[in-house]
């Protein structure tokens, strides 16, 4: 005889908001625009967050990156003592890491020089980094054309360049280029390959690959280019001894990052007079992000809260209403013989359908939202799964919550007085 | 003495029961010790002044309210000591009611409500229906089973309520003046009906102002100030 009594319970309630659609409608509104707003705004920081943990993954949670860097005396003093200031990281410097460290599984060294690359009729200066194939290995990019530096070209001192987009663009090379002969500064390479670069890169984050036009073998740079490097800065020839320009390590596991790092820099101390480098560190500039982000998350999330509390209240306020209105219907239920639990239910089930239903308009409208944001703007969102659990188990909860008590109000009405209410 | 010699032949029994209703800090005494048995099958007409307490007695005896002292024994149970829930499920499944104002619920059509004890009772809405529909042309209003109250007569109204009263099958049927919005005419016929379910074998106490509504009884109680003052009829 017992047939689904919740299924009917939810079609009575049903059946009640429909009674009067306008209110019902005006009454959800709270808990749509909640919603609505709650999954747009957090499609809107995960999105600007991704790009950001995006960019410095890219990195290499488990790289450390040590870029040589002209110290503040140093800068001050060049021009007025002697005419070659001499600093930054030692060829000695990438040996001594790998021996020191057991957690470093792999150094790449990178050396850096400009030179007038000229391809065919086109001459421009080109940022030009020697390195080894394990470059290709840490910072991964697709490959565009042709093949990466290899093992053989570094034993057999080949001269032979990977390009970069970024080089082939300035070059206005096409993929044809490979098998052509460029020519940097006073010597002629094979160009092997192309890759691409890391792409538009914003804010302080830079990733290594930044404006590189292009790849040599480092022995080879070593050996054709030496170390030192000459400017010309608004008529001033300046000069700059640098063997490295930088060096990222990776580490065997995140875990070890940043005590490897730490374990870095007092090595360096040790053998470097002047604080010529610079250590930084993806994984620490990931946890920050992330912190951002939550820091985010809670200030958009006490917001929603905000409005969906808004929303609760106004649910709370109607279905008060709507008892004091309905006070002989409840005397009526009750002297037929219904429970005071079943007369909560039945007041619940209406708030909690008309939160749920806010809710699930309001997920519509949380979609549409950041879509249109994209669409139009062109920012990046993401709408997380978990943001649309969220705010539906939040919708419904409302409902709760801001139900119950109108809700034992309506079962609490003594049914001969409720009978007499007029 | 034993609960199970008020069953013989009692359908419901009120033992020196007293009604106090607190107003503020003043204490009405709606009754002030009522004993009395309504025997099974009976038809019985309460009478008197306002304020005597006759609708309190009702409500008593309709488990609607617990009495301040005393015993009402219904169906075996000592309604005064059962809790809500249990007032509750002797209202679902032992007693009728019919009220002055009907009071059928407005958004609902004549079906669903005569369907309400049903669905409290938890009944498979098929037979549910089936039952609404058999109660509907007992009262004679199989052609109405789709309106809602509001566009119903009076006395359409009220039959009605008593197609929903009958629809748990209940021990006793309570009516608080079931004549009182109708119109005489209207009230003999809703009086004729409430005989013909007395015949049938229902229990049936009703509070009335008029005489001539309560010449349909067998037994007329007359109350003042809360205490029983006279019986008449076959005893
Ligand atoms: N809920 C209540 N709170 C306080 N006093 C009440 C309450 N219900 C009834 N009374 C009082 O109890 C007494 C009996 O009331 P009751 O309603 O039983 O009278 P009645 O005989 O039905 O009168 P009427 O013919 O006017 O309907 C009255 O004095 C009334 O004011
Ligand atoms: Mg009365």
């Amino acid at each position: 005889m017992y047939y689904n009594k919740h299924i009917r319970e939810v079609k009575l309630g049903v059946k009640n908001l429909l009674l009067h659609k306008l209110r019902s409608f005006l009454t959800m509104l709270g808990v749509v625009f909640g919603v609505g707003s709650v999954i747009a705004m957090l499609a809107v920081g995960e999105g600007a967050s991704k790009e950001a943990l995006d960019r410095i993954r890219k990195l290499g949670s488990q790289n450390i990156i040590i870029s040589s860097a002209k110290s503040i005396e140093e800068e001050s003093q060049t021009n007025v003592r002697s005419m070659m200031s001499v600093y930054g990281l030692l060829y000695e410097d990438e040996i001594r890491l790998r021996v020191t460290f057991p957690m470093i599984k792999n150094t790449v060294p990178v050396k850096e020089v400009r030179k007038e690359g000229r391809l065919g009729e086109r001459a421009m200066e080109l940022r030009v980094v020697g390195t080894t194939p394990r470059w290709f290995d840490l910072i991964q990019r697709p490959l565009v054309a042709g093949r990466v530096l290899a093992q053989l070209d570094f034993e057999t001192k080949s001269n032979v360049v990977v390009l970069t987009e970024h080089g082939v663009r300035k070059l206005l090379a096409g993929q044809n280029t490979i098998g052509q002969t460029l020519r940097l500064g006073g010597e002629y390479f094979e160009v092997v390959g192309i890759v691409q670069n890391a792409g538009n890169i914003g804010g302080d984050i830079q990733t290594p690959d930044q404006e590189i036009d292009a790849y040599i073998p480092i022995n080879v740079a070593r050996e054709r280019y030496g170390d030192i490097l000459t400017k010309n800065l608004s008529g001033t020839r300046s000069m700059e001894k640098v063997e490295l320009h930088q060096i990222i390590a990776e580490v065997d596991s995140t875990e070890h990052v940043e005590a490897t790092a730490s374990g870095i820099e007092s090595m360096l101390k040790l053998f470097h007079k002047k604080e010529d480098y610079k250590i930084s560190v993806p994984l620490t500039l990931l946890r920050q992000a992330e912190a951002t982000k939550r820091t985010f998350n809670i200030v958009l999330g006490s917001i929603a809260g905000i409005s969906l509390l808004v929303g609760g209240i106004g649910i709370m306020n109607i279905m008060l209403a709507s008892v004091t209105e309905r006070t002989r219907e409840i005397g009526i239920r009750r002297a037929i013989g219904a429970k005071k639990k079943q007369i909560i239910t039945q007041f619940l089930i209406e708030t909690v359908v008309l939160s749920t239903t806010g809710g699930l308009i309001g997920m519509g409208l949380g979609l549409l939202i950041p879509f249109l944001i994209t669409l139009l703007a062109g920012m990046p969102t993401v709408v997380s799964a978990f943001s649309l659990a969220l705010s539906l188990g939040i919708s419904m909860a409302v409902g709760i919550i801001f139900g119950i008590y109108p809700a034992i109000r309506a079962s609490n009405l003594d049914p001969i007085v409720a009978l007499r209410h007029e | 003495m034993d609960i199970a010699n008020y069953l013989n032949g009692a359908a419901a029994q009120l033992e020196n029961v007293h009604k106090t209703y607190q107003m503020g800090i003043q204490q009405v005494k709606a009754l002030s010790g009522v004993s009395i048995a309504f025997e099974k099958g009976s038809f019985w007409a309460i009478l008197g002044p306002s304020g005597s307490g006759k609708s309190t007695m009702l409500n008593l005896l309709g488990c609607l309210d617990r009495p301040s002292e005393g015993r009402y024994i219904l169906n075996g149970h000592d309604v005064s000591t059962l809790d809500d829930d249990q007032l509750s499920e002797m209202r679902l499944n032992h007693l009728g009611f019919i009220f002055q104002s009907f009071n059928l619920i407005p958004q609902s059509t004549v079906e669903e409500n005569i369907q309400l004890p049903l669905y409290y009772q938890g009944w498979d809405p098929e037979e549910s229906t089936e039952r609404a529909r058999e109660l509907a042309s007992k009262v004679g209003l199989e052609d109405r089973l789709n309106h809602r109250p509001m566009e119903l007569s009076g006395g359409q109204q009220q039959r009605v309520a008593v197609a929903r009263a009958l629809a748990n099958d209940p021990a006793i049927l309570l009516a608080d003046e079931p004549t009182g919005n109708l119109d005489s005419h209207t009230g003999i016929e809703i009086m004729k009906l409430l005989q013909e379910l007395n015949q049938q074998g229902k229990t049936v106490i009703m509070v009335t102002h008029e005489q001539d509504i309560a010449a349909f009884a067998q037994h007329r109680m007359y109350m003042k100030d809360g205490l029983i003052e006279r019986i008449e009829g076959m005893n």
